[in-house]
């Protein structure tokens, strides 16, 4: 693996002068009882606000996406991680809604994070691994900070995949006055032990990094990149299916393989080269801190887990409207997670639509072209668009 | 809409609160949920069914009826509806009590295999019947628990159920003029309804 970029400045990068993003000077108080003070919250919006501000709809990302959901990625310059889906006459309808997406706290693209400086002691520096450990829920509460900063009441969607779709389960648990409708994709109520457990590796990979230096590397101006290119490689892994990688990969060399040779060190297979790849590329705009936090903050959820472990109870109070959806080829938060999450909607006679996808993508599908998933999001937001508009003109 | 769904449509109050199991492309769900100003939501076992229903908006989820109606709060319905699907379970019995459960009335339609035209086949050909509800060889329908009128009223009989009102459809999805006798209705009828209550 070949990583050729070297930063120097480590602590808050270049770019981040060209991240839009708000400061709250009172910060934010987190479940451990912790404060960060101040708080900056980075965002993009897309679409207009309506005068009733009812057409916000809050778009969650996942473990390492951040806010560009559908505009060029000021890094990577790659195009919106979601913008096959969000967009002028999309399933998500920038003419329509309001779009809302906040890099979630302990990230590392202009929201407070380990990368952050540190405002709150004598000598400002950077956060680093004294960052405090966060949860889902103290990710939804910066969202929250965002959305009352909008004045807007009461968000008309809540949508989000994997770790986007546990913040948006977060969000009609804790908030079920303020979110009109939900829709988690490819998600589950809790971390499992195997989630956990593949989280837990890839940590691994980074602290065995000589780089990592007990996570203040950006003291001394590295970062562990093979530590963090590994953790993603192997999470990427799970994030495609069998099929998906036999499809694109099978068993080919690399062209520089002759079948007679058999090199035991060097790419030979050509998924090996792929995986590189993914991980060199991750390794240029993720900080190793921010997927040690985030991963542990992922790992900790269990929406059960203050109702007494009891899921029902967690959305005994609930408002919203909900669509649940699982890809059929997800081996990561497998469909039998989703069933549970509606089992336990039925159980308190929440309005629940619930689809899997035939897909055979594996747990990445809801970012690719899938046209049953587009089918399926646009056809609930109009639907319960109208539903609205049935209740307002029966009240 | 099917017709015979205008018979069960006739047998819920507006307002009410309903669940359709086995609710196909939604078509009942629908109408009752905008012309009938309905809380109506769905179940459907056929995955291309559920994403067609929830593309159009309506409240579906893809489960089993065997399987997904546990899940269900007690009375949390006013209707519980269960169209052309009885046949098609697993556990009849054990259905039909989730839905009084979960329903305060039940709406249940099967094609009757008491008609006539069904009895002549088996006497006379003394194979299993062929017509177009039943177009399948014995071997590849999903119709694993075919019962009669008759039957249906035994099975509330012993389970206590009470039967509301009752109804023969025919093929069209037309009212049947077989109303005083379930036994005439039983022989002429070609799909029956039933609207129960615990």
């Amino acid at each position: 693996m070949v990583i050729s970029e070297k930063q120097d400045e480590i602590c808050e990068p270049n770019q981040d002068q060209m991240i839009q993003k708000l400061v709250f000077p009172e910060g934010i108080l987190l479940e451990s009882g912790k404060k960060i003070v101040p708080l900056e919250i980075a965002y993009q919006t897309y679409g207009q606000l309506s005068e009733a501000q009812d057409n916000a709809i809050l778009i969650c990302h996942a473990l390492t996406g951040d806010q560009y959901v559908a505009d060029v990625h000021p890094v990577t310059k790659k195009p919106g991680w979601w913008s096959k889906m969000v967009g002028p006459g999309l399933p998500i309808d920038t003419n329509k809604y309001f779009v809302i997406c906040t890099n979630v706290l302990g990230s590392c693209m202009g929201t407070t994070g380990p990368r952050s400086i540190r405002e709150d002691i004598p000598q400002p520096r950077c956060w680093g691994s004294d960052f405090p450990a966060i949860t889902i829920k103290d990710m939804v509460n910066t969202q929250k900070i965002l959305v009352d900063f909008f004045k807007i009441k009461r968000l008309f969607a809540v949508i989000g995949g994997s770790m986007g779709g546990m913040q948006a389960l977060q969000w009609a648990v804790s908030y079920p006055e303020q979110v009109y409708s939900v829709i988690p994709i490819a998600t589950s109520s809790f971390h499992s032990a195997q989630n956990i457990a593949f989280n837990e590796v890839g940590r691994q990979a980074i602290f065995s990094d000589p780089d990592w230096r007990d996570g203040e590397y950006w003291r001394y101006g590295v970062t562990p990149y093979r530590g963090l290119a590994v953790a993603r490689m192997m999470a990427h892994i799970t994030y495609l299916s069998e099929d998906a990688l036999n499809r694109k990969f099978g068993r080919k060399l690399q062209e520089s393989i002759k079948a007679s040779s058999l090199p035991i060190f060097g790419e030979m297979f050509q998924v090996e080269s792929y995986l590189h790849y993914q991980g060199s590329n991750f390794v240029r705009r993720f900080d190793a801190n921010s997927y040690v936090t985030i991963t542990r903050a992922m790992d900790w959820f269990d929406l059960s887990q203050t109702h007494d472990g009891d899921l029902v109870n967690a959305f005994a109070h609930v408002q919203s409207r909900f669509c649940v959806i699982s890809l059929s080829s997800d081996w990561l938060f497998p469909t039998s997670r989703s069933r549970v999450i509606v089992q336990a909607l039925n159980r308190v006679g929440a309005r629940v639509s619930f689809v899997e996808i035939t897909t055979d993508k594996g747990h990445d599908a809801f970012l690719l072209e899938e046209p049953d998933l587009d089918l399926t999001i646009q056809g609930f937001l109009a639907g319960i668009e109208e539903q609205r508009r049935l209740e307002n003109h029966a009240s | 809409m099917r017709l015979d769904q205008r018979c069960i449509v006739d047998m819920i109050k507006p307002h009410s609160k309903v669940l359709d199991i086995g609710c196909g492309d939604g078509s009942l769900i629908d109408y009752l949920c905008r012309d009938h100003q309905c809380d109506a939501r769905g179940i459907e076992l056929d995955m291309s069914y559920v994403t067609q229903s929830v593309g159009k908006g309506l409240p579906v989820i893809q489960g089993n009826a065997d399987y997904d109606l546990q899940h269900y709060p007690t009375n949390g319905f006013d209707y519980v509806v269960l169209s052309r699907t009885l046949q098609a379970v697993n556990h009849p019995k054990e259905v039909l009590q989730q839905m009084l459960r979960i329903g305060r009335h039940a709406i249940v339609s099967f094609p009757n295999f008491g008609h006539w035209t069904l009895r002549a086949q088996l006497l006379l050909k003394g194979r299993m019947p062929m017509t177009t509800v039943w177009g399948k060889y014995w071997y590849e329908t999903p119709n694993i628990h075919p019962c009669t009128m008759t039957d249906f009223v035994h099975l509330c009989e012993v389970e206590g159920h009470r039967i509301e009102r009752w109804m023969a459809i025919d093929e069209q999805g037309e009212r049947a003029p077989w109303r005083r006798y379930v036994r005439l209705a039983n022989f002429f009828g070609e799909q029956a309804l039933f609207l129960l209550t615990r």
